[in-house]
C-alpha cells in the first residue's frame, strides 16, 4: 500500500481533495450527494475525459499539444459533411471517419514536431490556428444543425427511475469514454509502446540508446491524441445535437489543466490514466456543485480557476507535510536502504 | 583467470576528425573476466575508443580487430550488443519515473511476444541480474528514489540483462562519496569473478589502483603503454598520463597574526548541522571533509545565505550578519562555488563571457545599462589572470573542458570582489592535470588574502590544500587537524573509519 502511496501521491492527494469537497457540497445543497446527480457529473464529463486521456499519452511522451480541441471541431465538421455526402451514414462509419480524420491531424502535428524538429508547444499553436482558421474560413462560422438522426438520438445502455423521481442514465459518451480509457491505459502499461512512450518521456537519450524508434514515439503519441480527438469530438457533436465551429475553442487549456493536475507532467515521464480521470471529475465536480448551490456562472471560471489552484498546491506539496506518518516511514527506509548500500 | 586468448583485441586503430587524428594507432586488450583501466586525461581519446569499440565510429583503414578470437571487419553497434558488449555510460541513461525491476530489464520493453510486456519474465531478469551482483533491491520502488549509488548498480544490472561479457564503465565514481566507491568496487569484483572482463573508466586515480588489474595509458591519442598495477603509485600515474611531474607538499602556514574575517558561533539547523564553530582569518584556506551527508554543503548554503541557520551566529568583518537570501550573501563578499558545476554553476549553452560576468552584473553598469567595453574589461582581465584556455569568449561555456569551465566559475565569483570563497568539491569531473591548476589558483588567491573554505570529500585535496582542517560527520564537527602535525594516510584513517 505504502508503494502504491509512494508512486502515486499525486492521484492519492487529489482523491482525498474530491471526497473533502464533496463532503463539503453534499452538506452545502441537498442535490448533490445523490447517484443520478453522479450520473450527470459523469456524462457532462465524459468528452473532456476522452480528450484528457489522448492529451496524457503526449504529455507522457514529453510532448505537448494545443491543438487538440479544434482538431476536434475540424473532426466534427468534416465528419458530419461526410456522412451527409454518405447519405446518412451510421456509427460505425461515424467512428471510422471521426477517428481517421483525427489521426490524420494528429500526424501532421507529429510530423511538424519530430520531421521539422519544432518544439510541440510552438508547433501544435501554429496548427492550432490553421485548423481553427481554415475552419472558420470555409465554414463561415456556420454551425451544422440538421444532423442526421441516429447522431442526435440519445442513445442510453442502461437507465433507472430513483425513488426520488430523478433518472439515473449511463449513456453512449460514458461508455465510449470508459472504453477509451481502459485503452489508454492497457496501450501504456501493459504494451511495449506504451513503456517506451514513458520512457522516452523521461529520458529521451537514454531512449535512444537503447535504440528505440524515436519517430514511432512520435507519431504513436500524436496519433492516439488524435484519435482521442476524432471520437471526443463525435460524442460532443452528439451529446450538443449541433456542429459549432467555435464550440469548443478554449477546450484545449480546461483539459490540460485537468490532466495536469490529475499528476501528469509537463516534461514527460510521469502521469496516469486515474490521475487524468480525478482531475478531469475535480473540476466538473466544483462546476456541477456551485451550480447546484446557485452561484452565478459568472463567478464559475474564478471559482474553478482557484479550484485547480487549490489542488495543485496540495499534491505537489511534499507529502510529508500532508502525511506526517507515511514520510516518515519513507525516511527511515530510504535511511535504512544506504545503510544496506554501504 | 587469465586465459591465453584476449577477449578483445584491438592493433593500430588510427581516427580523424575534422583534420586532427584523434587516435594514432592505438593497440587495446582485454583479457576475459579481468578489470582493465583506460586511463588518460580528458580528449586523450579514450571515449573515442569506446566508441569504435562499439560500433559508433569507424577506424581507418589497417585497424586489426578481434573479439573472442574471432575478426571483426565492421562494428555495428547492434553487434556490439549481441556480442556482449555493454557500456555504461557516465549519465547512466535511466529512468526515474520507473520502477527498478523495468529499468534493470528494459530490454523486455522493447522486445516482447504480441507487444506486450511480460512484467513476469522482466522481473524473473531483474532478479537474476542483482542476484549476479550480491545485492538485494526492492524491484517495485521507482528509481528516483534510490540514492545514487544504486542507480549505478541498476545500470549495471542493466547490462548483465543483455549477456554481458565485456562492460565498460565511463566515471562510474565521479558523483559517489568514497564509501559508495567500496561498494561499487565490490560489485565490480563480484562481476569480475562471475567472468565478465571490465575496462574501468576514471579520473580518480586511488581506486583504479585498488581495482584494476592492468592499465592502458593514452595521452593525446597515443598509446603511452599497458602497465600492472600492481607496483603503481599514483604519482607515476599522473606522470604517464600528463607526462609532467607534480610535487605535493603540505602548505599549511599560520594566520594568527592576520584579523578573523569570518567567525561561525554554535550554528546549527535542524537535521543538518549541529553547533558548529570556527574562526576563519584573512588568507587563510580551511579545509572542510567527512562523507557525503555529514552537512558540509548544507552548512555552505547556509552561510551563503540560502538557508537560515535554526540558532548560533554568523559574525562576518566583526558584524553579525542574519542574510535573507544569498543576494544579500554576495553583497556582503561571499561567494559560493556550488558542487554541480554542470546544471547548478554555470548556464551551459551562454558563452564564456555570459557565465563569467554572471554574479557581477551589477560591476559593470553604465547608467543602468550592461556596459559592453566594461564588460569586455572585466572578462579579459579574469580570462588572463586565471589562465583559461578559450578560443573567443563568446563561444558557449560547454565546449570548453571541464578544468577550464571550473576556471570560468570560479572567475565568476572573483569578479565579484568577495572577502571569502566558498569552493565546494571544486575538482568534480576535474582532470588530474586540471586539479593541480585549479589548486594553484586556490594558493595564488590565499596569499592574495582572499580568505578561502575549500569542501572535499578527498582527503588528500584538503591535506595539500588547506591551512586547517575541519572534519565533519553528521552534521558535527568531530575534530580540527593541522596537516603539519598528522600524515595523510592518518587524515585518510580518521576520515573513513
Amino acid at each position: 500500500m505504502r508503494r502504491l502511496m509512494l508512486g502515486h501521491t499525486t492521484e492519492f492527494t487529489l482523491f482525498a481533495v474530491m471526497i473533502v469537497l464533496c463532503v463539503a457540497l453534499s452538506f452545502a445543497t441537498d442535490r448533490f450527494f445523490t447517484i443520478s446527480n453522479a450520473f450527470d457529473v459523469l456524462n457532462v464529463s465524459a468528452v473532456n475525459i476522452i480528450f484528457a486521456v489522448g492529451l496524457l499519452v503526449v504529455l507522457i511522451s514529453g510532448g505537448i499539444d494545443i491543438s487538440f480541441a479544434v482538431a476536434a471541431s475540424v473532426v466534427q465538421y468534416v465528419t458530419a459533411l461526410a456522412i451527409a455526402y454518405l447519405g446518412g451514414g451510421n456509427w460505425a462509419e461515424g467512428f471510422i471517419i471521426a477517428g481517421a480524420v483525427g489521426i490524420g491531424l494528429g500526424l501532421i502535428n507529429a510530423a511538424l514536431v519530430y520531421k521539422l524538429q519544432i518544439i510541440s508547444i510552438v508547433a501544435t499553436i501554429s496548427t492550432f490556428n490553421i485548423f481553427f482558421g481554415l475552419l472558420m474560413f470555409f465554414t463561415k462560422g456556420v454551425s451544422i444543425y440538421d444532423l442526421p438522426e441516429w447522431l442526435t438520438t440519445r442513445v442510453v445502455f442502461y437507465e433507472r427511475e430513483m425513488s426520488d423521481g430523478s433518472w439515473l442514465e449511463l449513456t453512449l459518451p460514458v461508455v465510449v469514454m470508459i472504453l477509451c480509457c481502459v485503452a489508454t491505459w492497457f496501450m501504456m502499461s501493459r504494451t511495449t509502446i506504451g513503456r517506451q512512450l514513458y520512457a522516452f518521456g523521461d529520458n529521451p537519450e537514454g531512449a535512444r540508446r537503447f535504440g528505440i524508434n524515436i519517430g514511432a514515439m512520435h507519431y504513436i503519441s500524436f496519433g492516439w491524441l488524435g484519435l482521442m480527438a476524432g471520437i471526443g469530438g463525435l460524442m460532443q457533436a452528439h451529446y450538443a445535437e449541433e456542429v459549432v465551429p467555435n464550440a469548443l475553442y478554449g477546450r484545449e487549456l480546461d483539459v490540460l489543466a485537468a490532466t495536469v493536475l490529475g499528476g501528469a507532467r509537463l516534461g514527460g515521464g510521469k502521469g496516469s490514466v486515474i490521475g487524468c480521470v480525478l482531475g478531469v471529475l475535480m473540476v466538473s465536480i466544483t462546476q456541477n456543485g456551485l451550480n447546484l448551490m446557485g452561484v452565478s456562472p459568472f463567478a464559475f471560471k474564478m471559482i474553478v480557476g482557484a479550484i485547480i489552484l487549490i489542488a495543485i498546491t496540495l499534491s505537489s506539496a511534499r507529502i510529508d507535510k500532508l502525511l506526517p506518518f507515511f514520510a516518515k516511514g519513507k525516511i527511515e527506509k530510504g535511511q535504512a536502504q544506504k545503510r544496506e548500500a554501504h | 583467470m587469465m586465459s591465453a586468448e584476449p577477449l578483445l583485441s584491438l592493433k593500430n586503430i588510427k581516427i580523424t576528425f575534422g583534420g586532427v587524428r584523434a587516435l594514432k594507432g592505438v593497440s587495446f586488450e582485454v583479457n576475459p573476466g579481468e578489470v582493465h583501466c583506460l586511463a588518460g586525461e580528458n580528449g586523450c581519446g579514450k571515449s573515442t575508443l569506446i566508441k569504435i569499440i562499439t560500433g559508433v565510429y569507424k577506424p581507418e583503414d589497417g585497424a586489426e580487430f578481434s573479439f573472442d578470437g574471432q575478426p571483426i571487419t565492421a562494428m555495428t553497434p547492434s553487434m556490439a550488443q549481441s556480442l556482449g558488449i555493454q557500456v555504461i555510460w557516465q549519465d547512466l541513461a535511466l529512468f526515474g519515473e520507473m520502477t527498478v525491476a523495468e529499468n534493470i530489464g528494459f530490454q523486455y520493453a522493447v522486445s516482447g511476444k504480441y507487444g506486450l510486456v511480460d512484467k513476469r519474465a522482466m522481473e524473473k531478469a531483474a532478479e537474476k541480474a542483482l542476484a549476479r551482483l550480491g545485492v538485494s533491491l526492492d524491484l517495485h520502488l521507482p528509481l528516483k528514489e534510490l540514492p545514487i549509488a544504486q542507480r549505478q548498480i541498476v545500470a549495471i544490472a542493466r547490462a548483465l540483462v543483455g549477456e554481458a561479457r565485456l562492460v565498460f564503465m565511463d566515471e562510474p565514481t565521479a558523483s559517489l562519496t568514497q564509501s559508495e566507491t567500496d561498494y561499487l568496487i565490490e560489485i565490480v569484483r563480484n562481476l569480475s569473478a562471475s567472468g565478465v572482463a571490465v575496462v574501468f573508466v576514471s579520473h580518480r586515480l586511488a581506486e583504479v589502483l585498488e581495482i584494476s588489474d592492468r592499465m592502458t595509458v593514452l595521452r593525446d591519442g597515443a598509446l603511452v603503454g599497458v602497465f600492472p598495477v600492481e607496483g603503481m603509485t599514483q604519482s607515476r600515474v599522473t606522470e604517464l598520463m600528463t607526462g609532467r611531474n607534480f610535487d605535493s607538499a603540505v602548505i599549511a602556514a599560520d594566520h594568527d597574526d592576520q584579523p578573523v574575517v569570518l567567525s561561525v558561533k554554535n550554528l546549527s539547523r535542524a537535521n543538518e548541522f549541529d553547533n558548529i564553530s570556527f574562526d576563519l582569518r584573512r588568507g587563510e584556506t580551511l579545509g572542510v571533509t567527512g562523507l557525503l551527508g555529514a552537512g558540509r554543503t548544507e552548512l555552505a548554503l547556509t552561510l551563503f545565505g540560502m538557508r537560515r541557520p535554526h540558532s548560533g551566529e554568523i559574525v562576518l568583518d566583526g558584524e553579525t550578519v542574519h542574510f535573507g537570501s544569498n543576494r544579500e550573501a554576495i553583497r556582503a563578499g561571499v561567494a559560493y562555488l556550488s558542487e554541480d558545476r554542470l546544471s547548478l554553476g554555470l548556464n551551459q549553452p551562454q558563452s564564456i563571457a555570459d557565465n563569467l560576468v554572471m554574479a557581477s552584473l551589477d560591476r559593470i553598469l553604465s547608467s543602468g545599462l550592461i556596459s559592453p567595453p566594461k564588460k569586455e574589461n572585466v572578462v579579459a582581465h579574469w580570462i588572463s589572470a586565471l589562465g583559461v584556455k578559450i578560443g573567443k569568449p563568446e563561444d558557449p561555456i560547454r565546449t570548453l573542458s571541464g578544468g577550464n569551465q571550473q576556471r570560468v566559475a570560479i572567475a565568476k565569483w572573483l569578479a565579484i570582489g568577495p572577502k571569502i570563497l566558498i569552493l565546494d568539491a571544486p575538482t568534480v569531473g576535474v582532470d588530474v592535470g586540471a586539479r593541480a591548476g585549479i589548486f594553484e589558483i586556490v594558493r595564488k588567491l590565499a596569499a592574495e588574502g582572499l580568505s578561502i573554505i575549500l569542501i572535499s570529500d578527498e582527503p588528500p585535496e584538503v591535506y595539500f590544500n588547506a591551512d586547517r582542517i575541519i572534519h565533519m560527520a553528521e552534521g558535527r564537527i568531530k575534530a580540527t587537524y593541522d596537516p603539519r602535525q598528522m600524515s595523510l594516510t592518518d587524515l585518510e584513517g580518521k576520515v573513513y573509519a
